[in-house]
């Protein structure tokens, strides 16, 4: 189960809500959002558009202001005003890698330059002879050559020009990358080798991720812990084992339902769980996340609670027996 | 199935694009029967010209690309032989209609649903308005808009991305038409609806009987709505058959590839398999099998002849000399060996996919 006590919390969201305003009518886009990220771990944020998990990674780029709450980085509050060399510095550590390769990378700048942007930002290099060598070396862990320095991103695939936006994240060192959507406008075999790439920058450096994605099958592959968003709300946190396992808000398991399998025999009979909140009996106290298993935290009040413990017991019981 | 009635034969298609002074040849001699109220899923990646083929069922090649060789029979005409938007009047739109990845774009933002709707059936049925309206809001209610009379008059913004796509199928569906192309018709939209969409496509299908052609790189996609698969790679459909033998039989090393590369399939901690290399530049004339280079189950003549088809039952054919019997034997990868009893297992009690039922 999580020891999460002896694990280093490296960015933290505390009672964090986000409001756009639209036609005079305040929206509540992220409403009172918790989580902890471990350094080295791949935590992902599940759900689908308009669930505000885009809009709460571009709050920890600080792109989006928060309207309550307040975000944590390495112990240090990074939401709201922060001194200059602070910021410097988190920008530095914080990157972001984006869905459409093509749309983030500069169409009249070289590889070169798109790479070196960030150092040429910060003045992260030594000498010109020290910024080549970096953006050999990042172009390099992302299975690029250096020769393609001079080309322009035109001229390359969807997957290399991924990988060009993963090396120019790589090259400014971050501690953490923001990854959104990475491989939902890639092709089916491309995408192996984005994840491939980002698990390898795992092992390799310890690099932590916030992996944000609609799609629960890839999900799984790359994350160790989950957190299931729906409307702004965050209705599940769990170890990605375990949310499979013992999945308890019904929205997690409409999600679960809706993976594609590739299997006629068997998508041929599924029966799709449709979730559908105002079907739901939402009566008693106002719900909050509640810690029900160590490390497995639900949306839920007192009554759903109970409900919940019955039937994760329930479901711990035919698991043992499973394992028997 | 032999003795189903085939509704479309395309017959050694060709297309080619004229490129600044090149020739980009981007369907090589690909043939499909289409069998009446089948639904068939062509499946590739970008650039293996899945959309390309089938917009030739509907003359909606873009303006430098042309039919260079082939034929398309459908209701006795050759629709190859079709040129100006007159000729296509009657089939396009009507016969053989097209739903489009991206619902915003097909939609007109500033018209309302429902003008938009009855725009069509009073083309293409010479209709009274009122007449129209009213087989508006039934197609509406059909695809699953709740209140559609209330709707009708609402612009597409007021909608979201899965009712609008519900909007573009009723568009689609008010004509009747005979076979109803989905060109990736779910990869905009969220999992959820994805399903719900297609459940949807599937009901309709079953009601109005009419024939499917899905194009999508999606292979869970495929195992749902999929009678048949095509898999097209480097322009040319490289293996055919049900949809059970392509997941459970494949034969082709690029069918192999693909199911392969699925996360579904992903061991937690290992790497997923992934195809190497890029597919082939369609400027040159491509010798042998076009995925030769990109395989390593290659033989020495995929580099220098192209594979004919071989016959592995009725209903499935590959395009690859791995089938030809001078070849070596060679399994498919462990990983999709026994498909089935792993997706049996990984979806029933104790697997990482089982679902509780709801009562």
């Amino acid at each position: 189960m999580s020891n999460s006590s002896n694990k280093e919390v490296l960015l933290s969201l505390k009672g964090v809500d986000i409001s756009f305003a639209k036609d005079g009518k305040k929206f509540r886009a992220v409403k009172n959002a918790n989580f902890d990220i471990y350094r080295g771990e791949t935590f992902s944020l599940v759900g689908e558009s308009g669930s505000g998990k885009t809009t709460i990674g571009r709050a920890i780029m600080r792109i989006n202001p928060l309207s309550a709450g307040e975000i944590i980085f390495k112990g240090k509050r990074i939401s709201g005003k922060i001194s200059k060399e602070e910021d410097m510095d988190v920008i530095r550590s914080i990157q972001m890698i984006f869905q459409d390769p093509a749309a983030s990378l500069n169409e009249r700048a070289t590889i070169e330059y798109c790479v070196s942007e960030g150092l040429y930002n910060f003045h992260l290099y030594k000498d010109e002879e020290d910024r080549i060598a970096k953006v050999d070396a990042a172009l390099e862990s992302v299975g690029l050559l250096p020769e393609h320095k001079s080309r322009y991103p035109h001229e390359f695939s969807g997957g290399q020009r991924q990988r060009v936006g993963i090396a120019r994240a790589m090259i400014m060192e971050p501690e953490l990358i923001v990854a959104d959507e990475p491989i939902s406008a890639l092709d089916v075999s491309i995408r192996a080798q984005v994840l491939n790439l980002m698990n390898k920058f795992k092992e390799e450096k310890g690099l932590t991720y916030l992996f944000i994605a609609h799609d629960l099958s890839v999900v799984r592959f790359i994350s160790d812990r989950i957190a299931v968003i729906h409307l702004g709300r965050i209705v599940e946190i769990a170890e990605t084992e375990d949310l499979f396992k013992y999945p308890l808000h019904p929205y997690t398991i409409s999600l679960l339902s809706a993976v594609p399998m590739p299997d006629p025999i068997i998508e041929k009979q599924k029966d799709l769980v449709v979730y559908d909140e105002s079907k739901r009996d939402l009566s008693g106290p106002k719900p909050i996340l509640q810690e029900i298993r160590p490390g497995h935290f639900v949306f839920a009040n007192d009554r759903e609670m109970a409900e919940y413990e019955v039937k994760l017991q329930q479901m711990e019981k035919e698991r043992a027996e499973l394992d028997k | 199935m032999s003795e189903r009635k085939i509704i479309l034969s395309a017959k050694d298609i060709e297309v080619k694009f004229r490129v600044r002074d090149n020739y980009l040849t981007a369907i090589r001699n690909v043939s499909l029967d289409l069998y009446d109220g089948e639904t068939f899923a062509i499946v590739g990646e970008s650039g293996s010209g899945k959309s390309v083929f089938t917009k030739t069922f509907t003359g909606m090649l873009e303006s430098n690309g042309e039919i260079s060789n082939g034929s398309i029979m459908f209701e006795g005409k050759d629709l190859t032989k079709l040129v100006t938007d007159k000729d296509w009047e009657g089939i396009r739109g009507k016969k053989i209609s097209t739903i489009f990845q991206d619902p915003m774009t097909s939609l007109n933002p500033i018209r309302t649903i429902g003008s938009q709707i009855t725009e069509v059936i009073i083309k293409h049925q010479g209709v009274s308005a009122e007449e129209a309206k009213a087989q508006a809001v039934e197609i509406m209610e059909k695809v699953g808009i709740k209140n559609a009379a209330n709707r009708f008059d609402e612009y597409p913004f007021q909608y979201s991305g899965g009712m609008r796509q519900r909007i573009v199928i009723a568009i689609a569906l008010s004509c009747h038409p005979e076979i109803l192309i989905c060109d990736e018709p779910t990869t905009a939209l969220d999992v959820t609806i994805q399903a719900q969409i297609l459940q949807l496509i599937k009901e309709l299908q079953r009601d109005l009987k009419f024939t499917t052609v899905y194009i999508t790189h999606d292979l869970g996609v495929v195992a749902n709505v999929a009678d048949r698969v095509g898999v097209m790679y480097g322009g040319q459909i490289i293996e055919y058959g049900t949809a059970e033998e392509i997941f459970f039989d494949p034969q082709h090393p690029y069918t192999w590839a693909l199911l392969s590369s699925l996360p579904q399939l992903g061991e937690k901690g290992q790497d997923l398999y992934y195809i190497t290399g890029t597919p082939p530049s369609l400027y040159n004339k491509i010798l042998g099998d076009a995925f030769a280079p990109r395989n390593k189950y290659a033989l020495k003549i995929d580099f220098v002849e192209e594979p004919p088809f071989f016959k592995v039952s009725d209903t499935h054919y590959a395009k690859t000399w791995l089938l030809d019997p001078r070849a070596p034997k060679v399994e498919k990868p462990e990983v999709i060996n026994n498909l089935h009893e792993k997706i049996e297992k990984m979806t029933s009690k104790g697997g990482a996919f089982y679902v509780e039922q709801q009562q």
